[in-house]
């Protein structure tokens, strides 16, 4: 076993990685982006998204379901600070396990069908489980208000340590370190961190070959001697992991869990971040949950007297026009943008974000290399 | 000895019977040629072997052991590869990983996740990849997608794909249906160095003259049924043979 076996480029681009996440207070102040809600977020979304991809990307089953696990993952860590400790370690142990138990059920019963029956077998499980949730499950999940922590739960691991809280809410603390702010953010940056690190081996050994054959020929794959089922299985339940661990992580920068987490609409939010950064990519889903979460925060801040202010160059009927057309896709509307980005980039970047950096990058090196080009077709000789 | 063993098989779709009381037996070591008019049954028969097809009644014997109600890739990991009319390979993965799929399905078994290696930290497969695309004659295409291959390329990778794993029995289902006649005079004489290192195979064939030169014995099949089982030298003269084919006509 060769943990650390890496190739050169796996390890240049674990390094940055880590370089990026943990300067990313810094490298993203310039965007507006520096503080530490919506970075929280970033590393948050990230994790969902690396998982979601280890499904879709390797194994192109495409699930519509995976914010049942998210949520799932939310409900547990707040029951966890609720019956045991505010302490984070164990609700996110829990929030994982638990992510990758729902994982297991629905998955077992949904892999039986591929393509648009897998997705919408899985679109069903989710919007059944949000149903539960504001339903039957009520005691469980507290349907609509919410799941919250009060003074009176039990924590029976903090009273036990002697740990008091006293007449104020609590916060989940790691061992007296608050998981608000800056602290919280790096604690979800070191899972981001680790759940890469996870994801590069996976990409990179066996097991991810034998997912790819699942994408690429699942009928060559089992005259081939493979047992595909336990391989989707697998892929399923670890992503449902990931989806629970981000959930959990929900629950710990903020610690209350409400069924809207398992709507569908949250499902095809990781769809979305997926495919905009680039789906079976190793970053590239990252990026897209950075994106969209980045868009949202920004665009939805926009409101009509910002607008006025930004065309206040323009003649006053012009003005009004513009920012009529504008507060369309801003604000309650910045769905709306969003939708328009994601159609640009299906049709144009089938490939994600990820495909527009590499087109980018093999367009300046032929440019460089087009360059050198240039000088030696002067030369017959060498040009031949 | 023999390796597979077919008896008393009947197959019936709705109204029509495709395969009608056969009983087949094939040798190990030998090249086997199952060859037939359309329609004849034969890649019913062929499916009957692999798991896709369970016959109405009747018995498929492999090794010693019933292939009946096994899944593919059960009858696989008991030494039987298949080679497809269409050739089916992993059109997204490069060739080296195509042939490394079913190595480590060889050595690892059905299923396992092995998640903690990395591919190219698999030294010997690799090896053993590399040589037997080199083998083929493909070895330069080694980090091409396979996807872009030319038919007759992608017919020596899914070759490569079968005998990297030694398979007790090679199952060929029309392997040079729809190729240009360079790639199949390529696809024969590949075949023929094939048998020469003594693998068992069984060859689905439409076209008889592809296997009169590759067979150790041929087995003639028509209307589910099969009606002649002889040497290559002594099918050709069959009248019944040329009944079945040409409706008495010549060859």
């Amino acid at each position: 076993m060769k943990l650390l076996a890496m190739s050169r480029n796996d390890i240049l681009l674990f390094v940055g990685f880590v370089i990026f996440t943990l300067a990313g207070p810094i490298i993203l102040e310039p965007f507006g982006a520096g503080y530490p809600d919506l970075l929280q977020k970033f590393a948050i979304f990230g994790i969902f998204a690396l998982g979601f991809n280890i499904l879709f990307g390797l194994t192109g089953y495409l699930s519509f379901g995976h914010a049942a696990f998210l949520g799932a993952g939310s409900y547990t860590a707040v029951w966890t600070f609720k019956l045991f400790s505010m302490n984070p370690i164990p609700a996110i142990i829990l929030s994982t396990l638990i992510g990758g138990i729902f994982a297991a059920a629905i998955g077992f019963i949904s892999l039986r069908r591929t393509g648009i029956y897998f997705s919408i077998l899985t679109l069903a499980f989710a919007q059944m489980s949000y149903n539960l949730a504001y339903s039957v499950l009520t005691p469980i999940t507290n349907g609509e208000t919410g799941l919250q922590l009060a003074q009176s739960d039990p924590r029976v691991l903090d009273v036990a340590l002697g740990r008091d809280y006293g007449a104020v809410l609590p916060s989940s603390d790691f061992f007296g370190l608050e998981m608000t702010g800056y602290p919280g953010f790096y604690f979800c940056a070191i899972f981001l961190i680790i759940c890469f690190f996870i994801k590069i081996r996976i990409f990179r050994s066996p097991f991810g070959l034998m997912l790819r054959a699942v994408k690429s020929n699942q009928n060559r794959l089992n005259y081939t001697g493979v047992n595909s089922r336990p391989y989707d299985l697998s892929a399923f339940i670890i992503s449902g992991m990931y989806a629970g661990l981000a959930g959990g992580l929900l629950a710990v920068t903020d610690p209350l869990a409400g069924a809207e987490r398992m709507q569908w609409t949250a499902s095809g939010e990781v769809v979305l971040m997926t495919i905009l950064g680039g789906a079976g990519t190793l970053i590239g889903p990252v990026i897209g949950a950075g994106a969209i979460k980045y868009f949202e925060n920004i665009f939805s801040a926009f409101n009509d007297t910002i607008l006025m202010n930004a065309f206040s160059f323009l003649p006053e009927v012009l003005q009004s026009a513009a920012v009529s057309v504008t507060s369309l896709f801003v604000g309650e509307g910045w769905h709306l943008t969003l939708g328009a980005l994601f159609m640009l980039i299906v049709i144009f970047l089938p490939g994600g974000l990820m495909e527009g950096f590499k087109r980018i990058s093999a367009m300046i090196k032929k440019r460089m290399n087009g360059g050198s080009d240039g000088s030696a077709s002067s030369n017959p000789t060498t040009s031949a | 000895m023999s390796i597979l063993s077919v008896a008393n098989v009947n197959k019936r779709f709705g109204g029509l019977k495709a395969l009608d009381e056969v009983n087949l037996n094939i040798e190990a070591g030998t090249v086997h040629a199952i060859i037939g008019p359309n329609g004849a049954g034969k890649s019913t028969l062929l499916n009957c072997f692999v798991g896709r097809l369970k016959p109405d009644t009747g018995t498929v014997t492999f090794d010693g052991k019933s292939l009946l109600g096994i899944k593919p890739h059960e009858i696989n990991q008991m030494g039987v590869s298949r080679v497809f009319q269409t050739p089916e390979i992993f059109g997204d993965l490069t060739l080296r990983e195509n042939v490394l799929i079913p190595a480590f399905a060889k050595r690892d078994g059905a299923f396992k996740i092995n998640a903690w290696n990395s591919v190219g930290d698999e030294k010997d497969l690799e090896t053993k990849a590399m040589d037997m695309l080199a083998d083929l004659g493909i070895a330069e295409k080694a980090s091409d997608v396979a996807g872009q291959l030319s038919r007759g390329d992608k017919r020596r990778l899914e070759l490569a794909m079968c005998l990297i794993q030694d398979p007790k029995l090679l199952l060929l289902d029309e392997p040079t249906a729809g190729m240009a006649r360079a790639d199949t005079n390529d696809t024969i004489d590949l075949m023929k160095r094939i048998a020469e290192r003594g693998v068992t195979m069984v060859v689905i064939e439409h076209d008889m003259h592809v296997v009169f030169s590759l067979a150790d014995k041929i087995s003639v099949l028509a209307q589910g049924t099969v009606i002649v089982e002889d040497l290559p030298e002594n099918i050709k003269g069959n009248l019944k043979v040329q009944e079945a084919y040409l409706g008495g006509a010549h060859l």
